[in-house]
């Protein structure tokens, strides 16, 4: 809402048309792959087709694990990255205009689509060198390196899950 | 983990998936049997003197009521020009440190710069507002660099303080007293250092978290100075870690040598692919 109330009309022009852009679906990945890029809501939609719990492949329903995060830090951790990009983009839109977050954010779209087959381990060069996370060390890359994870994901399930077909 | 097939890898980082079963465990086992983390209640304290700056801490890490460690370090090494003394819950402090020191080191190599103080007080007061207090981390960052010699306290919850002099820990009440009576602007280097350590001694009498030696860290321009233990305690006890005796303090009877005759029966050589 702040954005319109405050936007010339040709601001909104350019909001409207990168919105209708980002509506465009790309052949090779599903609508819900693509909803997993947005900030998740707990609760509100469980992981089954047709809105309903799977208890296949997720298990018994929890209305209490889905409504409430178990630990303080659960969802800040889940969305920082996320956050702090929105945070930054917005700051960078108000001081130099649509056009710089636009550029970077079309930068960063593109080197997050370099990445192998979902099982195996990419190594996200492209993305880190932009986000400057190739120069620095945090918690992310000590603990729970997924090159070490105990558990192996069936190919096939992985890379139908990527597709949105499962 | 509770999936039997994994549909998306899991991301690196820290994992909450064992939560809440930790939770119910703790109800479970009724009234304090889950092992505690290994805490520092410590008196750690820096002064900043003429030449640079002196950091001082106790050795003592306690977990609940018993000592764990009566010779731990709490005085980290950052960088070549910087140290950091930590209090709090030992695991956190010591991971923490170790980070800030690798990234500061990658800036190093980077820049070809030694880095500044505030440079580390930045980095770790971004980190542990990230988690909210839940890394439990008091620590004393001194260090000198182009600017000046710098004191800075950084608390759990990410709060920053630029001081010239500074206690913490469970004993910070009592090291404090002795360096508000006893600091003045541009103290000589044994002036600071008898002040750190008079400081120390006060937080060990005076609280159960803090004890044993003391350990003492002079950084000036010119280099570091760490001096570990700077003072020991008088209630040490002299056990033996390593029996090894010097060679002759067991008599030698008697000596028979039986050469064994040895002949090469087969020999074959591997070449290591070293490409």
């Amino acid at each position: 809402m702040f954005r319109n109330y405050c936007a010339t009309p040709a601001d909104i022009q350019a909001y409207q048309k990168e919105s209708a852009r980002k509506g465009d679906t790309m052949n090779s990945r599903g609508l819900r792959s693509q909803l997993k890029d947005s900030v998740p809501v707990a609760g509100l939609c469980p992981q089954g087709a047709y809105g309903v719990q799977d208890s296949l492949r997720s298990g018994f329903t929890s209305i209490k694990n889905e409504l409430l995060p178990s630990h303080p830090l659960e969802l800040s951790e889940k969305n920082f990255h996320l956050n702090q990009d929105k945070m930054n983009f917005s700051t960078l839109r108000n001081i130099q205009g649509l056009h710089a977050p636009l550029k970077l954010q079309m930068e960063y779209r593109a080197a997050r689509q370099i990445q192998r087959l979902p099982f195996l381990p990419s190594s996200n060069l492209a993305l880190d060198t932009l986000r400057g996370s190739d120069e620095c060390i945090g918690f992310e890359d000590i603990l729970c390196d997924p090159a070490q994870s105990e558990v192996m994901g069936e190919p096939h399930m992985m890379v139908e899950y990527k597709l949105g077909l499962l | 983990m509770a999936l039997s097939s994994v549909l998306q890898t899991p991301a690196a980082g820290f994992n909450f998936d064992n939560v809440t079963r930790n939770a119910a465990l703790e109800g479970l086992s009724e009234g304090g049997q889950t092992p505690k983390p290994l805490k520092t209640g410590t008196t750690i304290a820096g002064v900043v003197f003429k030449d640079g700056v002196v950091l001082g801490a106790d050795t003592r890490a306690t977990s609940s009521e018993v000592v764990a460690d009566k010779m731990c370090a709490k005085i980290h090494y950052i960088s070549p020009n910087i140290y950091c003394c930590g209090a709090g819950t030992a695991a956190d402090t010591e991971k923490t440190t170790d980070l800030l020191s690798s990234n500061l080191s990658i800036f190093s190599l980077n820049s070809g710069r030694n880095p500044r103080v505030v440079m580390a007080v930045n980095i770790l007061q971004d980190m542990l507002y990230r988690y909210h207090g839940q890394v439990g981390a008091n620590l004393i960052l001194g260090g000198v660099d182009c600017t000046g010699n710098h004191l800075y306290t950084v608390g759990p919850f990410g709060s920053v303080n630029k001081v010239p002099y500074l206690a913490m820990g469970s004993g910070d009440l009592a090291a404090l007293g002795i360096l508000e009576d006893g600091f003045k602007h541009d103290l000589e280097l044994e002036k600071a250092k008898e002040l750190v350590r008079a400081s120390i001694h006060a937080g060990i009498m005076s609280d159960l978290g803090s004890g044993n030696n003391i350990d003492i860290c002079v950084i000036t321009r010119q280099g570091v100075d760490y001096i570990r233990p700077y003072q020991e305690s008088e209630y040490r006890n002299d056990r033996k870690i390593k029996y090894k005796y010097r060679p002759g303090t067991t008599a030698v009877l008697t000596e028979k040598i039986v050469p064994l005759k040895l002949e090469v029966v087969q020999e074959s050589v591997q070449k290591m692919d070293t490409a």
